[in-house]
């Protein structure tokens, strides 16, 4: 080859290779325009989508849990309140093994059994993603030690939450009520009322009493916080921040002392109190005995609790005040004696001559007085004041029960109070009407009979009884009996009263009301059923005392209270008000199978009288010596 | 005079141009990394060590003729070739992959050696047969580049396998492959491509998928990219500013520092900026493409060009993974992207690129 045709070759080659590289080149400057569209496309044209999804990636709302408001007696003593502590948190769903690594954190922190039970059942009740506190309460120890091995814990967190507290637990529990985690039933319900926004970060909501009734004015608004996140969901920094509005306080009329001189009167029997500021419908008192502690409710109950109150014969778990339905027994017998004064079927003159029971016209049944040999000579003051049965067997059968129903009604028998909490019983004010509905049978004269005595179909709640005891001390005006009496707003520090509520005014001529309340006055002197209870106050008392059958008697059989099984025992009953001239103070005491009550419950009465009004406390708790000398 | 004598000997055979370019680059790497780091100055000073390594490494080869460069392709490969043989029957597994290989003290990954060792093997063999090339020689040629490239697809790391491949394409390329040749090469791979779809891992045939509907699979294989082009979009014409990428500092880029890295340049410094760092891969390529059209033998032709086209291929497909229209292969940004390794390779090739640009080619004897 000559040097020429080498260097031709070499020209050549190098004009190919130079082809070659443009057309590289070219591709590569074509790809990377490409890319350019690309970049313009997505930065520009699109910039304003991918703006908002970045910044939905980056900010994430945190609900603020605002303080749920406080329950407050009517001093400014505290009921519920809130207070802050650590609880350790667990997400079962970002947890694989939930048992390995419960067993894992107990190594740090101590888990009781209970604690694991309470999970458990936490755990079935919840919802998906949701965070369930395996530990409350955790001490600064405890929290310095997850501190430390929290790596080894993802899925598991110490949060500070607010805490409900009812400082005196037992006492108030009824009336109090408690809040509990949020089930299904209430995010239905919340759903439907569309409050459900206002609930996101709430755990807790009211579930009975108070708690539950007012829980729109103590929940309070949730604020809201702007935060931004990192990829894992951590909040890194605040960007803006709606603060939440604490929710209302409630203040009531009840007095937290009265009712621990109530529960302590109470001493180990069970039953109910309700105490009532006749003018108002203020619920100055309200007890159910046996109480139970609220506190164990606020973060799930551990079954084992559950099952104590559940199952103890004592049945704490009742609220024996509205819930309790109870035969009226002779407290009723003033209503009739009303009832037969305004429809003019007695009158105060007219008298029986007593022998001891009551039978029908042309029947041999007899309706045996709970004296044998009967009061001899009886007038209606009379028939108050010594508790006369045979004489309401006749009123009853000559008024009819129809007439008994349309009268007694207005008292509040046989309905609803509208006190504002609730759960509350109706009772039972029988009628032909319901007779009909409920058995399908006519009504009998027979059944008339031990109406009159406030015993057969008869049931009223203790609250009824209350109720029915202010209208008289109120000379016939009824008030809506209320616990709550004022509404302090958290925002604006305004305090809104709760309004008295007239129920309705019953048109009793003053004649017929003043003969009644002064047979009541006599029942509490000497020769009246409560005359020992009232020994010795300085103020007037008017009352009367009832005796309410628990067992049935046979014909001919004679109740003896020391043969009866304790749980067989009648329920002792007192109605009454103070003092009698100008009423401050209506009470209706139930103390169940406490036997006779002018013994048993009207010495409660006197102690919760003595503090209200003269702010003497009882010396000694009253024992439940019976006094067979006593009837009701 | 002494220390300019000694300036002269330092840049005697380095392109002043292509250097600055590359500096300008690698110093906006820096500034890239340190917020891409969350402010890790510590990664920062590693990443600038390895630089300067890196640096000297080519300065040292840009100091050795092409000729000489030439004696080292066909060892270099054999070497790898037989490192390579080592990782898949001893090397060690990671990530669900074979890539990483123990000598003594250290551990290496061949692949990356042949990203260099590829190029100079075939523009070595094509310089000895300059003279007669038959269709042949290509043949030859293409075994020599399918070898490698199969033992690293089978690691599996069908990234680097299909990279090294472009790489050795560019050479037959600008060596003068006949165009019949490959326009029927793509019509075989297009016919066989459901057969290489079949052979595919899940992984990767996801990969695939993912590219063509991320959404499909937002918080799997589809979350770096959907991520990735939100930190891009959302950076806008003039970005966010440095430092204040909210998708880069929030964690919600994956891989931010190394081969996610562009998303944070994007959404930081936002259009302009990525038009400036286009300018300067381009730069760059032209600079190579120049030396390469200009190089005085057969060798140092096809080096010079291969080295030039692998880069820009890299930058696109990196570039191109990041805003969401090519599938995610393990791909770094060059001369940015956080890591030692590549970035010694990529300046060896540079260093191979100045070595051909400043030796005048020895008269034949």
């Amino acid at each position: 080859m000559t040097r020429g045709t080498e260097l031709r070759n070499h020209q050549r080659e190098l004009y190919y290779f130079r082809v070659r590289l443009t057309v590289a080149g070219s591709v590569a400057l074509f790809l990377f325009l490409l890319l350019l569209a690309r970049f313009v496309y997505v930065q520009v044209v699109q910039h304003e989508h991918y703006m908002t999804l970045a910044e939905q990636n980056r900010i994430s709302i945190v609900p603020i849990v605002p303080n749920r408001g406080l329950i407050l007696d009517r001093n400014g003593a505290v009921l519920a309140h809130n207070y802050t502590a650590f609880t350790l948190e667990m997400t079962p769903s970002k947890l694989a093994n939930l048992e390995q690594a419960i067993n894992d954190l107990s190594a740090l922190i101590e888990i009781t059994p209970k604690d694991r039970k309470r999970f458990k059942k936490l755990l079935d009740e919840s919802h998906n993603f949701e965070s369930l506190p395996i530990r409350t309460r955790l001490n600064d120890v405890e929290i310095a030690r997850f501190a430390a091995n929290r790596y080894r814990f993802p899925g598991v967190e110490i949060k500070a939450r607010l805490f409900r507290h009812y400082p005196l637990g037992q006492i108030a529990s009824h009336m109090v009520g408690y809040i509990g985690r949020i089930n299904d039933a209430d995010l239905d319900r919340l759903e439907a009322s569309d409050e459900l926004a206002n609930y996101r970060g709430s755990d807790h909501i009211g579930k009975a009493g108070l708690e539950q009734s007012y829980e729109k004015e103590l929940h309070g608004t949730t604020g809201f916080e702007e935060v931004e996140t990192d990829a894992g969901g951590r909040a890194v920094r605040t960007l803006s921040r709606t603060p939440p509005a604490s929710g209302n306080n409630l203040t009531l009329h009840a007095d937290l002392k009265l009712q621990q001189v109530a529960e302590q009167a109470f001493g180990n029997f069970r039953g109910a109190l309700v105490a009532i500021e006749p003018k108002t419908g203020g619920v100055l008192a309200y007890l159910s005995k046996p109480g139970f502690d609220t506190n164990l409710f606020v973060d799930g109950i551990d079954p084992q609790n559950w099952d104590l109150l559940n199952n103890s014969p004592d049945k704490p778990m009742v609220n024996r005040a509205m819930h309790g339905q109870y035969p009226p027994g002779s407290t009723f017998k003033p209503f009739m004696a009303l009832a037969g004064l305004e429809l003019n079927k007695r009158t105060p003159s007219y008298g029986i001559n007593d022998p001891g029971f009551y039978s029908l016209p042309g029947t041999s049944h007899r309706y045996r007085d709970w004296k044998a040999g009967g009061h001899g000579y009886v007038d209606l003051h009379k028939s108050l004041v010594i508790s006369c049965d045979t004489y309401y067997y006749g009123l009853a059968v000559d008024l009819g029960i129809d007439n008994i129903f349309n009268f007694i009604s207005h008292f509040g028998f046989g309905k609803k109070t509208g006190i504002d909490i609730e759960g509350e019983r109706t009772g039972l004010l029988p009628s032909t009407e319901w007779k009909m509905k409920r058995f399908k049978q006519k009504w009998y004269v027979g059944d008339t009979v031990s109406v009159g005595i406030g015993q057969g179909y008869n049931l009223a709640t203790p609250l009824q009884l209350a109720v029915a005891t202010a209208t008289i001390a109120n000379s016939g005006t009824q008030m809506r009996p209320q616990l709550v009496r004022q509404i302090e707003n958290s925002k604006t520090n305004v305090i809104t009263p709760r309004p008295a509520e007239t129920v309705s005014v019953l048109p009793i001529k003053p004649e017929n009301m003043a003969l009644v309340r002064n047979a009541l006055v006599d029942v509490t002197r000497p020769g009246g059923t409560a005359a020992r209870a009232s020994a010795g106050a300085p103020y007037a008392m008017a009352g009367k005392t009832g005796t309410a059958q628990v067992v049935g008697m046979k014909q001919g059989e004679k109740y003896i209270e020391s043969r009866v099984a304790e749980r067989h025992r009648d329920h002792a009953l007192f109605i009454a008000y103070a003092p009698a001239d100008d009423p401050k103070i209506a009470i209706a005491v139930l103390v169940e199978n406490g036997g006779h009550g002018g013994s048993t419950a009207a010495p409660i009465a006197r102690a919760v009288f003595d503090y209200y009004l003269l702010g003497k406390l009882p010396a000694r708790a009253v024992t439940d010596a019976a006094d067979e000398s006593e009837h009701d | 005079m002494t220390v300019r004598r000694i300036g002269l000997f330092l840049i005697r055979h380095l392109d002043v141009f292509l250097l600055s370019v590359l500096c300008a680059t690698m110093l906006l790497g820096l500034f890239v990394l340190y917020s891409a780091s969350a402010q890790n100055f510590e990664r920062v000073l590693s990443q600038f060590i390895s630089m300067l390594v890196a640096l000297a490494l080519m300065w040292a080869v840009a100091n050795v003729p092409p000729q000489h460069l030439m004696r080292f392709a066909w060892p270099t490969y054999v070497a790898g070739l037989l490192l390579l043989v080592g990782v898949a029957l001893f090397g060690e597994v990671s990530h669900g992959a074979r890539r990483w290989l123990h000598i003594g003290v250290t551990r290496i990954q061949p692949s990356e050696l042949m990203k260099i060792a590829v190029p100079l093997m075939l523009a070595w063999y094509f310089e000895k047969r300059e003279r007669s090339m038959k269709l042949s020689d290509f043949a030859v040629a293409a075994v020599l580049l399918l070898v490698p490239v199969a033992l690293i697809a089978k690691q599996p790391d069908l990234g680097t396998a299909l990279l090294i491949a472009a790489s050795g394409f560019y050479v037959l390329f600008l060596a003068g492959i006949g165009w019949k040749v490959i326009i029927g090469l793509t019509a075989v791979a297009a016919a066989l491509a459901p057969v290489a779809w079949s052979l595919l891992h899940d992984y990767q045939q996801q990969r695939i998928l993912t590219l063509l509907d991320p959404s499909q699979d937002p918080l799997g294989a589809g979350y770096h990219t959907i991520q990735s082009t939100i930190a891009l979009g959302s950076g806008g014409l003039v970005g966010k500013g440095w430092l204040q990428g909210t998708q880069a500092h929030l964690d919600f880029l994956p891989e931010r520092h190394t081969d996610f890295i562009f998303a944070v340049y994007g959404e930081e410094f936002g259009l302009l900026g990525i038009l400036v760092l286009l300018l300067l891969y381009l730069l760059i390529v032209a600079r190579g493409l120049y030396i390469a059209a200009n190089a005085p033998s057969m060798f140092g032709r096809l080096v010079a060009g291969s080295v030039t086209l692998t880069f820009g291929t890299y930058a696109f497909v990196n570039m191109g993974m990041v805003s969401g229209i090519l599938p995610v292969v393990g791909v770094p940004l060059p001369l940015i992207s956080f890591g030692g390794t590549s970035m010694v390779t990529l300046l060896l090739g540079f260093g191979v690129l100045m070595s051909v640009a400043s030796h005048p080619r020895l008269v034949k004897q």
